[in-house]
């Protein structure tokens, strides 16, 4: 008579989990845009200089997108990563200025920097309880007021040592997106083996949980924005590598507070919180590199490659919300009609 | 068994003369209790009896007013859920404390991740929760599978494990059977005596009597904030329980019908009607006829008038207004058919908070019917004042007035589109005497005017001082009608499943 005895045994429940479904898309994308390529263009879309271009398109944007990745998983949002990516480029050409010797300064200059700009963005929306939406939104309007304030154009001077990695590759793989994949297997590792990784995942997901189960629910959020903050360091420093200079538009003119949200949930994180993954991010990136790559090929109309971003985006998240759950337990599911 | 093996040892946890008050109001009046290692200790009242209060009183939410809080011998003051976790005191609540996109292992052990010098130990965390399940005897839930893929019953064993894996020595369930099948109820029962054999003790709250008795080695019975009985199940009857529960005078404040209110043409009619929370449901309510709808929380009684209203449309089965088949897939086609609802949460689904009491009082007229505006707009001080509504103005944000105020309001909105068909959700909860004065009043007048009103409340004396006829609900189906003139017992015994009926 006992329940116990009857239940089948231990079952592998999984479904097919987010991100799977994310490089299944990307794969879809490869696919249609190599056809397109090749039909239109007549052109390889698997050689060496295409994948170049395609990786290279990836890393400044995935940079950026890993970093809104842990900040999205918390529930919050940064919208300062375009300016701190301009104030960074800035900040290490100013200080390298041209000398091999004064690399390591720039960037650690950039990233102290960047740092401490994620610290407030944590401790507004921590501390203070202003929306992340809001509060990084007022920081990144900050940053924008000291550029447009202190710089007219372009300043400083990159050394052609750090040129360097903006600008080889290791067969068709360039050194940056090397980096950038380096890092994000770090990020992912440090999600799933550090408490404070794990508890990203409790606070974004449901902070009242994360509070009753004994976490605390501040410090997860802070180390997010830090961390966002100064993987957006890295990418302006990136592009000052590729540029020469430091420039106090070139974050804004990439569109990265925006794109890296896009990138994000196209990857399958939660907007709201709680679920997603690194991984899901960069395949989001690939996609978005992808779809631009096969238009510039075909020499499509610019403005129309917004379009079918907005298109892409729209269509993705239709596609994740409609397999999200009822949140109402139900009685008489069809399953279960037969009782 | 445990009577005699347990009964002389040491009780685990001891409170005595504990008051509470929130405003003013007390809400727990002297109660006392001991929770002995290895017992099932059954907590049982009606709705508003202090069974949730005194619960969030031993958890550390509320802080208590007066009174000894003693945990293994010594005083204790739990300032925090977190604290009384630590001690060894956790809760399985109905709503669970789970993390639907986590693992069962992470949430198993969220907050307590065990770790390898600094990295986190995933490998540990999955063997010691499947550890944890093999000792309930559970092989059917994977540790990485994802809680939000699982079953209610699968949750509340996670919710469970959570609980044994702080080592707890007290476990309090609120309503754990509120949401299971009856094979799952089985689950439980077996899951509950294993803790129990293990020397856990249980503070068991539910309003299912069967349950009480079934599992219960001790019966506490609060009724009005103050404590009945405390004693042993062997010297109690499901007869005499109840009678412990209920057996409050019924207020004399509901009025008399109006003079002429007579039972017309069936205007609401349910045949089969079934979705995925209620099943099977047959039901009609006549033309100034105040049906009564009673039943334990999660019973089904919400979705059941979800379901008529086009909220959580039927899928099944035929629904009549005024002999029209109708079958409503949103409020908006229910509303246009003269059926109004008002919900049971005020606050989040009844009213625009920050919108004016104007803006409210029109909301469903200027969504549904544009056209009839203005009419309404010129109607709404009238109806306003002759529900006697206080108010600054017309202008004055919803938020800022009373409860009592706000369900006026929100009965003006709906009064606003002529309704034939109302259904109430729990019409008077949380609101003063004289605002539900008010409310009963405005209920016999709707039933003057033809009106039929289907009423949905876990208040006894009001279902059985507004309706005409009871319907009983339990587990999703109507199991039984019921005449006003039975009395509570009758109501509660049937809802909870205590006495035999017919099948609904």
């Amino acid at each position: 008579m006992t329940a116990v005895a009857q239940a089948p045994a231990r079952r592998r429940r999984r479904r097919l989990d987010t991100t799977a479904v994310v490089y299944i898309a990307l794969a879809v994308v490869v696919v249609i845009g190599a056809i397109l390529v090749a039909a239109f263009a007549d052109r390889n879309f698997f050689s060496p200089g295409n994948i170049r271009d395609i990786l290279t398109g990836m890393s400044v944007l995935g940079l950026v997108a890993i970093g809104q990745t842990l900040v999205i998983l918390n529930g919050s949002l940064d919208l300062s990563v375009p300016y701190v990516v301009s104030l960074s480029s800035l900040l290490a050409a100013e200080t390298m200025a041209g000398n091999p010797a004064n690399i390591p300064a720039g960037i650690a200059v950039a990233i102290a920097v960047a740092a401490v700009i994620g610290l407030g963005n944590g401790l507004i929306v921590t501390g203070l309880k202003v929306n992340g939406f809001i509060a990084t939104l007022g920081v990144g309007l900050i940053v924008k007021g000291y550029l447009d304030t202190n710089y007219q154009g372009s300043a400083g001077s990159v050394p052609p040592a750090f040129q360097w990695i903006g600008a080889t590759g290791i067969g068709p793989v360039p050194v940056s997106t090397v980096i950038m994949l380096a890092l994000a297997l770090a990020v992912a590792l440090f999600l799933r083996f550090s408490r404070t990784g794990n508890h990203m995942f409790a606070v974004g997901g449901d902070a009242g949980v994360a509070r009753l189960s004994g976490v605390r629910t501040q410090p997860p959020v802070i180390v997010a924005h830090i961390i966002c903050s100064i993987f957006a360091a890295l990418a302006g420093l990136l592009l000052a590598s590729r540029l020469g200079v430091g420039n106090p538009t070139v974050g804004t003119a990439g569109g990265y507070d925006l794109l890296s949200i896009a990138a994000v949930v196209l990857g399958g994180t939660l907007l709201m919180g709680g679920r997603g993954s690194v991984w899901g991010t960069i395949g989001g990136v690939a996609i978005f590199a992808v779809i631009d790559n096969v238009m510039s090929v075909l020499q499509v109309n610019p403005f129309l490659k917004d379009v079918v971003r907005g298109i892409v985006i729209v269509a993705a998240v239709a596609v994740y919300t409609g397999r999200t759950v009822h949140d109402r337990r139900a009685r008489f599911a069809r399953k279960e009609a037969d009782r | 068994m445990s009577d005699t093996t347990r009964a002389s040892e040491a009780p685990v946890l001891v409170v005595e003369h504990i008051d509470k008050s929130f405003f003013g109001v007390p809400v727990l009046r002297d109660v006392s209790l001991t929770l002995r290692p290895g017992t099932v200790h059954g907590l049982v009242g009606e709705n508003g009896a202090g069974k949730s209060t005194l619960m969030k009183i031993l958890m550390g939410v509320y802080t208590r007013d007066a009174g000894v809080m003693r945990w293994r011998g010594e005083e204790v003051d739990f300032t925090h859920p977190v604290q009384a976790m630590k001690a060894g005191l956790a809760t399985v609540f109905q709503e669970f404390n789970l993390l639907p996109e986590r693992s069962v292992a992470q949430n198993v052990f969220l907050g307590r991740e065990p770790r390898r010098g600094v990295l986190v130990d995933n490998r540990r965390m999955i063997r010691e929760t499947e550890s944890l399940l093999t000792d309930l005897g559970i092989d059917f839930i994977d540790p990485e599978a994802r809680v939000g893929g699982l079953s209610v019953a699968e949750q509340q064993i996670v919710e469970i494990v959570k609980a044994l894996s702080v080592d707890a020595r007290v476990i309090q369930m609120d309503e754990p059977t509120a949401a299971l099948a009856d094979h799952e109820v089985e689950l439980l029962y077996a899951i509950v005596r294993r803790l129990r054999d293990r020397g856990v003790a249980i503070l068991y709250v539910s309003h299912r009597l069967r349950e009480i008795f079934d599992l219960c080695d001790d019966i506490t019975v609060l009724k009005d904030g103050a404590l009945v009985s405390t004693g042993p199940a062997s010297e109690l009857t499901p007869d005499e329980l109840v009678r412990r529960m209920v057996g409050r005078s019924i207020s004399a404040f509901f009025p008399d019908k109006i003079e002429g209110t007579a039972p017309g043409d069936v205007r609401l009619e349910l045949r089969g009607a079934g979705n995925d929370y209620v099943d099977g449901v047959d039901l009609t309510v006549r033309a100034g006829e105040i049906v009564g709808l009673a039943g334990l929380q999660g019973s089904g009684r919400t979705e059941l008038v979800e379901g008529a209203f086009g909220a959580l449309a039927y899928n099944r089965g035929e629904m009549l207004v005024d002999g029209q088949a109708l079958a409503p897939r949103s409020p908006r086609q229910a509303v246009r058919a003269g059926i109004a609802l008002v919900t049971e949460d005020r606050k989040a689904r009844g009213l625009a908070l920050a919108q004016s009491v104007l803006d409210n009082a029109l909301l469903a007229i200027r969504g549904v019917f544009p056209g009839r505006t203005r009419r309404a707009r010129q109607s709404v001080p009238g109806v306003l004042s002759s529900l006697e509504v206080t108010f600054r103005g017309l202008d004055q944000e919803v938020q800022f007035l009373s409860g009592g105020n706000q369900q006026k309001v929100v009965l003006a909105k709906w009064l606003a589109t002529e309704p034939r068909v109302v259904l109430l959700d729990e019409p008077t909860r949380g609101i003063d005497v004289g605002a539900k004065i008010a409310v009963y009043q405005l209920m016999r007048e709707l039933a003057k005017n033809g009106v039929a009103q289907l009423m949905v409340s876990s208040e006894l004396p009001e279902v059985l001082g507004m309706a005409d006829r009871i319907l009983v609900m339990r587990d999703g189906r109507i199991v039984g009608e019921l005449p006003p003139s039975v009395g509570e017992e009758a109501v509660l015994a049937l809802a909870a499943g205590t006495t035999e009926e017919v099948a609904g």
